[in-house]
């Protein structure tokens, strides 16, 4: 039920009850309730997390001392490999999908997705894919040609264990489970809002996930095709990258980056979404200019079709396309900018509650910017061609996706936990959790920078103990337990908070999109009753009849 | 020995782009203090208090909006023009028709490098004279490596079916270090680069005792048999020595392997104690190298390692 008043004159939604909880294990296995999908799909995220996050201390363990030799070549290779593909595919993408599938339905004000079974359909081939590809530690080893598996390394003259053929067709069936998803999401935007809910009015986290859905239809299929390739490469002989028999090793890299670029945003753009909701909540303010800000994310998504090859400025592709790719990767930087001072101006003159949500909030301001301008520098391509493929670089993207994309999802959690489970996550372990990851965050990757301004590459699982190359890997190996110490505090959050948490109620944060506007959890059918829709944010509009947002125009 | 760093050019290759990137750098800490203090001032400024009155719903200012879309378009702008020029100052076109003066083929794991003029072939450890700007045409044997001395300038892949050209030039006499940059496998790690900027007489020097080729003849002792074992094992399918057979580059040519300053790619100093340990065992020196454990006798290794250090 609903706890905001409504109006009774008001023009409302008759949906159909709720039907009484059920509990039994089949009922998630065998649902197509977006809910449930939804959570299950961040239950997955998060337990490849947990494994990703092994698998990036055992890396760190490896590298805290020049000539370790506690994991072998072979080994550390696999590993580096399957952390960057599971925090990609495993991580990154089903948790943006699963707070997706569960936000979207309740952001629009409706029943369910576009397309329930489907919805499951693509759950289940994450599920599926992902125990396929960890399979490969089983099957005689895991792929060791990095996440980006590079021709000729990946084909079968330089990698002949069957890790590769994991990875290609696994790769495959979670690239099909994406599009499906894909799909679901852009028809359930266009065709399920509820009475009211013009596409300028959508939330600007629905906005968000709006444009990344189209960048995963049309960078997905990218992918697929390119490991298809790979696999026809390595079973059939057909020689697509491999030179020596005529094809072309540089090609794999522009069909891989084709899909790597956009996937970048495909990562990031959902997360832009859940900051600009938390911010203006927590800020107690309307987004400053959501025209802006919904705008830039549009031209940062065609933008990211054109810059594939600045991760190849060190292929020796000649000074004029070193420039054309200069200059696309230079524009991007714009929309980004703007949505910073559009959250910022958003605080700006309001009254900020400092929650766990909104501190992660402001974590993610700062630290994305770090991996913002970091970007720039290697958009100034004589730079790339010095810090490319160093330790500089595997802190700029680290800043981007996990100070910038895990840091806005951990706002995310904090603020839609209640939603989800009716019980609000402790505020005492959420701050907890927040500064010990800030700080080992910025222990582990901060002085990445500058090892590899001195010279330290990326991928090596040891290197010669050069002056004060061992200091700054120890230091980022103490940075990387204490984020470890920070993951342990957060999940245990989670679990004492699903038992012991404080009762949340349907609106705990004075919220007013309209997800806040059933009970916490939503009925099986989200809504009794629906408020009407004449702006952006309803429940403010409900709560503010003097001054409501429609009002003003929007 | 020179440290790494980008930061600390001794080339005027190099020199360009750590100019461009302390520019850059400096652009992007202003803008980072300034990101950051709007932040921190907002987050103590606008703190809630208890009994506040709802803030102003501000929806957006079109002026402000466009003025911060506008201001970082300039600073690119900017960016871009000093870019451009770092870009002809540190990889300048090669001239048509110049014939490159050095050839260098990444292998799964060490580099192999051809002076073209000259006719020497070195490993790992590549020698040039200073202030001479060396065009090197760069190859791979395998899979894709990438060229990478960071005080010498920039990176170039090199791929397999793919020729690249690059600029090579140091200013200062010195070893400078570097290594690959582009994963190539399990051994990606062990694959350093040190190049020995030197004057002209050195270099020439250097040069001419390169081509000079060892006598086995005039061998004796442990050493005698050692050039036996070497011929009458499979060493020569892969490894070549000046004056015993034609040009294998499967592995490293070894005809001067006793005047090298590390050996396996960088994994160890070259002594002959550890010249024994890798010859011993390379597997457990470095695993998966493409040379297999032999697993000769002590005595063949007593021997061969006699042998291999008179190749200076």
């Amino acid at each position: 039920m609903s706890g905001v008043p409504l109006f009774p004159e008001a023009p409302t939604l008759r949906l159909a009850k709720a039907r009484g909880p059920a509990s039994s294990m089949l009922t998630w296995v065998a649902t197509v309730d977006h809910k449930k999908i939804g959570i299950m799909y961040l239950v997955v995220s998060l337990i490849f997390f947990l494994a990703g996050g092994v698998e990036a201390l055992l890396m760190r363990i490896q590298l805290a001392i020049p000539g370790n030799s506690f994991l072998s070549p072979g080994t550390y290779n696999q590993i580096f490999t399957m952390h960057g593909t599971t925090m990609v595919f495993l991580v990154g993408m089903p948790v943006l999908t699963g707070m997706a599938n569960y936000l979207v339905p309740l952001m629009i004000g409706a029943k369910d997705v576009a397309l329930p079974r489907m919805n499951a359909l693509s759950l289940w081939l994450l599920v599926f894919g992902g125990l396929f590809l960890y399979f490969s530690f089983l099957a005689g080893g895991a792929p060791s040609a990095g996440w980006f598996s590079y021709a000729p390394l990946s084909e079968k003259a330089y990698s002949s264990s069957q890790g590769l053929d994991y990875y290609a067709l696994g790769l495959f069936i979670l690239g099909i489970g994406s599009i499906v998803a894909a799909i679901n999401l852009i028809a359930t935007i266009i065709l399920f809002r509820a009475p009211g809910m013009s596409i300028r009015r959508l939330p600007l986290f629905v906005w968000m996930v709006f444009i990344t859905q189209f960048l995963v239809l049309l960078a997905l299929p990218a992918l697929n095709a390119s490991v298809c390739m790979l696999l026809m490469d390595r079973l059939l002989n057909a020689n697509f990258f491999v030179t020596a028999s005529g094809g072309s090793a540089l090609l794999w890299q522009h069909f891989f980056w084709t899909f790597g670029h956009p996937e970048v945003y495909i990562l990031v753009l959902p997360a832009f979404g859940m900051i600009s909701e938390v911010i203006p909540v927590f800020s107690g303010k309307v987004i400053y200019g959501y025209e802006f800000v919904a705008g830039s994310t549009v031209a940062i998504a065609v933008l990211s079709f054109l810059v594939w090859a600045h991760h190849m400025f060190a292929v020796g592709m000649g000074h004029p396309i070193d420039t054309i790719f200069a200059i696309g990767s230079m524009l991007i930087a714009v929309p980004t900018g703007i949505k910073i001072f559009n959250w910022i101006a958003t605080m700006w003159g309001g009254a900020i509650r400092f929650t766990t949500a909104m501190l992660f909030a402001v974590g993610f301001l700062v630290m994305f910017t770090i991996g913002g301008l970091s970007g720039v520098s290697f958009a100034a391509f004589p730079i790339d061609w010095q810090v490319t493929d160093t330790y500089y670089l595997v802190a700029h993207l680290h800043y981007v996706l996990f100070g910038g994309t895990i840091f806005a999802v951990s706002a995310g959690v904090y603020y839609w936990f209640p939603k989800m489970t009716g019980r609000l996550l402790s505020e005492r372990l959420g701050k907890q959790h927040f500064w010990i990851m800030l700080i080992g965050f910025n222990l582990t990757f901060f002085d990445q920078h500058l090892l590899g301004i001195i010279g330290m590459p990326r991928r090596v699982f040891t290197y010669p103990d050069l002056p004060a190359w061992g200091t700054m890997n120890m230091i980022s190996t103490i940075g990387a337990f204490i984020m470890g110490v920070a993951v342990l505090v957060f999940a245990w959050n989670i679990l004492s908070s699903l038992l012991h948490g404080e009762i949340a109620g349907d609106n705990p944060w004075n919220a007013w999109t309209l997800e806040w506007a059933t009970s916490s959890p939503p009925p099986e059918e989200n809504f009794d009753l629906l408020p009407p829709i004449r702006s952006r944010r309803p429940l403010w509009d409900l709560a503010h009849p003097d001054d409501p947002d429609w009002k003003h125009g929007h | 020995m020179q440290g790494g760093s980008i930061l600390n050019p001794t080339s005027a290759l190099a020199h360009p782009i750590a100019h461009l990137f302390l520019i850059v750098g400096v652009i992007m800490a202003a803008i980072f203090v300034l990101v950051t203090m709007l932040v921190l001032y907002a987050c103590v400024r606008f703190r809630s208090k208890d009994n506040q009155i709802e803030p102003r719903q501000n929806h957006g200012n079109a002026v402000l909006e466009i003025a911060w879309t506008v201001a970082p378009l300039l600073l690119l702008v900017y960016i871009f023009t000093i870019t451009v020029q770092a870009m002809h100052r540190s990889d300048p076109d090669a001239s048509e028709n110049r014939p490159p003066d050095m050839a260098i083929v990444g292998h799964q794991w060490w580099w192999e490098a051809r002076y073209l003029t000259s006719g020497v072939l070195a490993a790992n450890e590549i020698h040039v004279p200073v202030g001479k700007l060396f065009l090197v045409r760069l190859e791979s044997a395998d899979v894709i490596h990438d060229w990478w001395v960071p005080q010498l300038g920039r990176k170039m892949d090199a791929i397999p079916g793919r020729p690249n050209l690059f600029w090579l030039e140091a200013d200062l006499p010195g070893t400078y270090l570097g290594t690959c940059a582009e994963y190539c496998g399990a051994e990606h790690a062990w694959m350093r680069i040190r190049v020995i900027a030197e004057s002209q007489a050195d270099f020439e020097r250097w040069t001419a005792q390169q081509l000079a080729i060892p006598s086995v003849a005039s061998l004796t002792g442990d050493a005698g048999s050692g050039s036996q074992i070497f011929q009458r094992l499979t060493c020569s399918n892969c490894h070549s020595i000046s004056g015993l057979q034609a040009n294998i580059t499967i592995g490293p040519d070894l005809t001067h392997i006793a005047g090298r300053q590390t050996l396996g790619g960088g994994v160890l100093v070259n002594t002959p104690e550890n010249l024994a340990k890798w010859l011993k065992n390379p597997q457990a020196v470095k695993p998966e190298s493409l040379m297999p454990d032999f697993e000769l006798t002590n005595d063949q290794v007593r021997d061969l390692t006699a042998y291999l250090e008179t190749l200076q």
